[in-house]
């Protein structure tokens, strides 16, 4: 093998030009297909990054049936001593009409507690966030959003002013800002919100109750959302009597999934377009080597000659085509580099890196491997299945 | 050692059948040294197509070393060849891209001999050819005479039982040629086997016995 390597070289080097032009179709083609993919996948870790950041890190549980095991606020502060877990925040929902003065306007309220800020990383302009003491004393204190501080009360610094919710009076305790920090506040800011004790939000509406039904948890420090998605599973269908129908949980945020098909459709597409490129650069390395064959027809019935049999001469042949395939595939790899690094260089202000991906070189060479057995096989055959007489006559 | 009987070949050109070689029967013995002479077209071609095994007969029957070669696959024919048969041209033959120990390292590397045994048969083979200073240049910067140096010791490099030469001083000035025949002389008292085809009576004579060879029938000249 090592011996038909060595002499695939030599055949090579013995006319460079005319290898470089058939390795250019593969060099194209491994450059294509690498670096498509890995500016995809680079621009696909950096918006996934950024929507991480908005808090797709959390996960959301909704419970459907309790089984008589309701989950409550203490349940909550339990698992928050877990280390799976960052903080734990029950969520309820439910649209109110707010007044203030005579100003009146859609609201959506949310039932809450304390470390819903933090899960959300929700960002406070002037005053604070709800803090457990709300929970405890059932303060009819409210947090709003500067959306609805601007348009219902005015002006955003107005702590200490009363809205009317459904009739009930809270008092402002805090304003957060809308800014793009959090997907939360970003997919609020047009609208009216304001967040209350989730205490005080079951005196308001008649559907909630102590029972928690729908909560958010972030994963802790240490670790992963799968990690806390796997432990909160487990210890929630311990609780339901083993049925993993009664809860739901969710982290994959809408946009993030949605984006992550996009691009992904997106790498499937243009790694498509390159692999294709890749075939028309084997097919013409099929073209050179059926020329090959016929200008060393000499040469091969010289051989047979000598004693090389016909999986000798296929052998030769196959791995001069796979040897021209390698060498493109290589030089193609080290192009896309060069390239990358040029990219990155460039777009250095976006603080985007186009790192070339392991999987996708490994694709490229794995591919030029196959490119280069399949379409020398016919040449090589060919080569291979000359009578050594009339081989040896051809040409004089 | 060789043993050719009732041999026939027939080739179609264009209309009409062609019989290259028409009841030929033939033998050669162990450390002979044989010629086959005949003018173009006579059938000496095919003659030695067949004796090398690069072409089957007919009909008729073919021994090599005691081993019918009959009906064999191309492989088991390339086998044969590489085992049996040591082949050298009119044209040389040597590879263009290979320099001379290479071209003499070719037919080892076909039998698989390991590394370090192939030099050694290299060198030994280059040696009995007297060709030791130029064996790392390509063929083409070599004479006529020393490629043909290369292409004998490629042929004996490899132990065959039989060295098979077609017309191998036919590309060389007679004084070459001469030195050439010189080589063979060599290797026949060295004790091998060799068939040498030629269409000149001057080389022809020199080896212990003649074949003439006429429209495909073979007849034994005293020497």
């Amino acid at each position: 093998m090592i011996q038909s390597i060595r002499m695939a070289v030599k055949s090579i080097s013995g006319n460079k030009m005319r290898a470089f032009l058939t390795m250019l179709g593969i060099i194209i083609g491994v450059m294509a297909l690498v670096i498509l993919v890995s500016l995809v996948s680079g621009a696909t870790g950096n918006v996934t990054d950024t929507i991480a950041r908005l808090g797709s890190d959390q996960i959301t549980v909704r419970v459907s049936d309790s089984k008589g095991a309701p989950v409550t606020i203490s349940d909550l502060n339990a698992w928050m001593e877990e280390d799976a877990f960052g903080p734990l925040a029950p969520v309820a929902t439910q649209s109110v009409t707010a007044k203030y003065g005579t100003a009146t306007g859609a609201l959506t309220v949310y039932g809450t507690t304390a470390p819903y800020a933090d899960i959300q990383k929700l960002s406070v302009l002037v005053g604070r966030f709800l803090k457990q003491a709300d929970e405890q004393n059932v303060s009819f204190v409210c947090v709003i959003n500067e959306t609805a501080a601007t348009e219902l009360v005015g002006y955003a610094d107005c702590l200490g002013e009363e809205l009317r919710l459904n009739g009930q009076r809270f008092r402002v305790v805090g304003v957060l800002r809308d800014d793009d920090a959090s997907l939360t506040s970003v997919f609020r800011s047009g609208s009216l919100v304001a967040y209350i004790p989730y205490a005080a939000f079951i005196r308001l509406s008649d559907s909630v109750t102590s029972e928690v039904t729908s909560f958010y948890v972030s994963a802790g420090a240490g670790s992963t959302v799968e990690e806390a998605k796997d432990r909160l599973t487990e210890i929630l269908t311990a609780r339901f009597d083993q049925d993993t129908d009664a809860f739901s949980l969710s982290s994959q945020n809408a946009l993030e999934s949605a984006m992550t098909s996009v691009t992904s459709i997106l790498a499937v597409l243009l790694g498509g377009i390159a692999a294709i490129s890749l075939v028309v650069g084997g097919i013409g390395i099929m073209n050179i080597m059926l020329v090959t064959v016929t200008e060393r027809t000499r040469e091969i019935g010289i051989r047979k000659a000598i004693g090389a049999s016909r999986s000798m001469i296929l052998t030769q042949f196959l791995v001069e085509a796979v040897v021209i395939c390698m060498l493109g595939c290589a030089l193609g790899i080290l192009g896309s580099w060069g390239v990358l690094r040029l990219i990155t260089t460039v777009v250095s202000g976006l603080s985007i890196s186009f790192q070339m991906s392991g999987g996708v070189v490994l694709v490229a060479v794995v591919f030029c491997f196959f490119i280069g057995i399949v379409f020398g096989l016919y040449p090589a055959n060919k080569a291979a299945r000359m009578a050594p007489i009339d081989a040896l006559h051809y040409g004089g | 050692m060789i043993l050719l009987r009732d041999v026939c070949k027939t080739y179609q050109v264009g209309e009409e059948p062609v019989h290259a070689l028409d009841h030929a029967s033939l033998e050669v013995r162990d450390g002979e040294f044989v010629s086959i002479i005949g003018p173009s077209g006579s059938g000496k071609s095919t003659l030695m197509n067949i004796i090398g095994c690069l072409d089957t007969a007919d009909s008729g029957a073919y021994l090599l070393d005691d081993i019918p070669i009959e009906d064999y696959t191309e492989n088991e024919l390339a086998k044969i060849r590489s085992r049996k048969i040591g082949f050298v041209f009119q044209s040389f033959n040597l590879i263009p891209q290979l320099t001379a120990a290479e071209n003499v390292e070719l037919p080892l590397i076909y039998q698989r001999v390991k590394k370090a045994e192939r030099r050694r048969r290299v060198a030994e083979a280059l040696e009995r050819v007297q060709l030791t200073g130029r064996i790392h240049h390509l063929p083409a910067e070599l004479s006529g005479g020393q490629q043909q140096r290369v292409a004998i010791a490629r042929a004996i490099a490899a132990r065959p039982s039989l060295i098979l030469a077609d017309e191998p001083t036919g590309n060389l000035d007679s004084h070459t040629g001469q030195d050439i025949m010189n080589i063979f002389h060599e290797l026949h008292q060295g004790g091998n086997t060799i068939v040498l085809i030629t269409h000149d009576p001057s080389v022809a004579r020199q080896a212990q016995r003649s074949i003439h060879i006429l429209d495909g029938r073979v007849k034994e000249v005293a020497p």
